[in-house]
């Protein structure tokens, strides 16, 4: 850790002032969680939010859905994604405008366009899969750069001629070579996408779906303590998921090899 | 293991001919270097004899088949490319078994041959390593091995040294000499480096502008190039155009010594090419000898045990460099700005026909 040495005062006043701007709402948020009104605190909000059988209602919810995301994602967007980086790397531009529009168009908007638009059938419209669609949107540019990120790091066009010259077809070098070799930029997607979905609010609410998010919207409307609790809770969570990339992408240092 | 013939190969890219009438034919086990500068069409024509590339017109025969419309995985034509290309999910070993294994070979004999191809690069010792953990090196010999283990009828090396060092670079080079002496397999390596083609091949094939110049030997490609292209990147020296006049090449007002324009008819446009070994220097005193030039020394290149001298010729409209090689303790009276007078046998300048020096 000789790189710590280096940082002088400037440095460590502006990594002090950065996790001070991090740390005191989440301190704030726990702490407000274990207020128990006075000066009483207490694990009381957690007890609320584990005896209310809707939050795992939700969290169920949720997690299928977010579940269903991930692999709609997948199936999609990496073989798409691998097609173009092999054989229409002029598409590039498109791919890259495509997985920007979410950003540029409004979540509230897309609810409008979504349910003023859809008469599908009612196997689709009338469960909350339907929600799938516009998370799918919504998660695509987090998706997409990650896994964009790990086919730039390999040399993929020549990744693919090397195993064509010895013998493998395209099944071969994608399952052996080309999976494999993005496997942490996968994983990276996939748990992106599964924080965008639980945090996802206004498609749910409009649409009337009970997810994680609306839960903990609406307990905060008159359990507050346990909208903080729920708060902390959701921000480890997330926090775990978000370590698990950091702990997969080191991972690359010792992959798993090929039997 | 298997001749290889490019008969007649066309290629263009957006109506723009990178590979124009390409013929190359390559006996059993040779050593081929493909030579040119870059963009001249080296990997376009390597491609198209591995079937990463559909030719426009012509054929490719290995070993007596047409495999013009095979694709490459069909083909057994090894590959090592220019960029590391290393499987980087897999250990050495794993890299040099995946062509035994997609052939179905049992695991252990996929593991002999791995191990055998990995001891004959030298690199039994690193077989559990992943490809970050090995230098530039290293990994281009795994991929040699990696390509050597499908057993190639041919073996393509796609400028596999240049990303390396010098040193790694020289060293590398005699072994690739080496193991393809031992296997046998016929060998194209294409490079931009003269000295590396001129070094370890059977013979040498100098490209430009999507055409094959001359394929020879390296000696003769040095000594007797065909081309006033071939004469400048092969080495150095100085090329001009002139006309043919008995013994002599006239350019402009100056007449150059070369019993080998006589072959010539009088007044045909040819090149003169003079290797700079072949040039003799001396201080300027009185008339200039007849066949000899003047001029003024411009710079001077301390090569260790050779100087080389560039001298700007007197008399000509366009500026003329020669180059001279001497030895260095024999350099030190020609500074830049001495004036100087070059001269050398007249049988040492090669004299080839075409005036145009762009070729
Ligand atoms: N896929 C391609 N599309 C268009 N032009 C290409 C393609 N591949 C090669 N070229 C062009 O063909 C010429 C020869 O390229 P290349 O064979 O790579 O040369 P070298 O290997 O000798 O440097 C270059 O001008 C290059 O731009
Ligand atoms: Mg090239």
């Amino acid at each position: 850790m000789s790189d710590t040495d280096r940082l002088g005062a400037g440095g460590w006043a502006i990594l002090i002032l950065t996790g001070l701007f991090f740390a005191v709402p989440l301190v704030m948020t726990a702490a407000f969680s274990f207020w128990e009104g006075g000066s009483r605190y207490g694990l009381e909000a957690y007890h609320v939010l584990l005896a209310s059988p809707k939050l795992f209602e939700a969290m169920a919810l949720s997690i299928e859905l977010a579940l269903a995301t991930v692999a709609a994602l997948v199936l999609l967007l990496v073989p798409a994604m691998i097609f173009m980086n092999l054989h229409a790397p002029k598409l590039r531009p498109v791919f890259e405008f495509i997985a920007t529009l979410p950003f540029v168009v409004p979540a509230i908007a897309l609810v409008a366009g979504l349910s003023a638009l859809i008469t599908g059938p009612d196997w689709l419209i009338g469960t909350p899969f339907y929600l799938v669609i516009p998370y799918f949107f919504l998660a695509l540019p987090y998706a997409y750069r990650s896994i964009d990120v790990g086919i730039r790091s390999i040399d993929l066009p020549t990744l693919t001629e090397a195993a064509q010259s010895l013998g493998a077809g395209m099944g071969q070098t994608i399952l052996w070579i080309v999976l494999p070799s993005l496997r942490s930029a996968m994983v990276g997607s996939a748990l992106l996408t599964l924080a965008v979905v639980f945090g996802e609010f206004t498609f749910a609410n409009v649409l009337l779906f009970h997810t994680y998010a609306v839960f903990i919207n609406e307990i905060g409307q008159h359990q507050v303590t346990a909208a903080a609790a729920l708060s902390v809770a959701s921000f480890l969570l997330t926090w775990g998921a978000m370590l698990g990339v950091l702990v997969v992408g080191r991972g690359r240092a010792t992959p798993i090899g090929a039997r | 293991m298997a001749t290889v013939d490019v008969e007649g190969v066309r290629k263009s890219y957006a109506g723009r001919e990178v590979l124009s009438e390409m013929d190359l034919r390559m006996a059993d086990g040779e050593l081929i270097c493909l030579l040119g500068p870059s963009g001249c069409g080296k990997t376009t024509l390597l491609r198209i004899i591995a079937g990463f590339v559909r030719p426009d017109a012509g054929r490719v025969v290995v070993g007596g088949a047409d495999v013009t419309r095979l694709s490459a995985s069909a083909r057994r034509v090894g590959m090592v490319f220019q960029s590391y290309s290393l499987f980087p999910n897999m250990t050495a070993l794993d890299n040099v078994r995946f062509g035994p294994r997609v052939a179905g070979l049992g695991k252990p004999e996929q593991i002999q041959r791995a191990r055998e191809l990995l001891d004959l690069v030298g690199l039994s010792a690193h077989e559990a390593k992943y490809p970050h953990q090995l230098s530039g090196g290293q990994q281009q010999r795994v991929a040699l091995a990696r390509a050597l283990a499908v057993r190639p009828q041919v073996l393509l090396l796609d400028e596999p040294l240049s990303a390396l060092d010098a040193k790694v670079r020289a060293q590398l080079r005699e072994e690739i000499r080496r193991i393809q002496r031992d296997t046998g397999v016929t060998t194209v390596l294409v490079t931009h480096d003269q000295e590396e083609a001129l070094s370890i091949a059977d013979r040498v094939a100098v490209m430009n502008g999507g055409r094959l110049l001359q394929v020879a030997s390296p000696a003769t490609i040095y000594r007797a190039p065909s081309h006033g292209f071939v004469a400048r990147f092969i080495g150095s020296g100085a090329v001009f155009s002139g006309v043919a006049e008995g013994g002599q090449v006239r350019v402009e007002h100056l007449s150059l010594a070369a019993r080998a324009a006589a072959e010539h008819a009088h007044g045909t446009p040819v090149q003169i090419f003079i290797r700079p070994e072949k040039v003799r220097l001396q201080a300027m005193g009185g008339a200039v000898p007849d066949g000899a030039v003047s001029g003024e020394v411009c710079e001077t290149i301390f090569l260790g045990a050779l100087t080389r001298v560039r001298l700007s010729v007197h008399g000509t409209q366009t500026p003329l460099n020669i180059w001279a090689d001497l030895a260095s303790e024999h350099a030190e009276a020609f500074q830049p700005g001495s004036h100087v007078v070059a001269q050398w046998d007249p049988d040492a300048p090669r004299v080839m026909a075409g005036g145009d020096t762009a070729d």
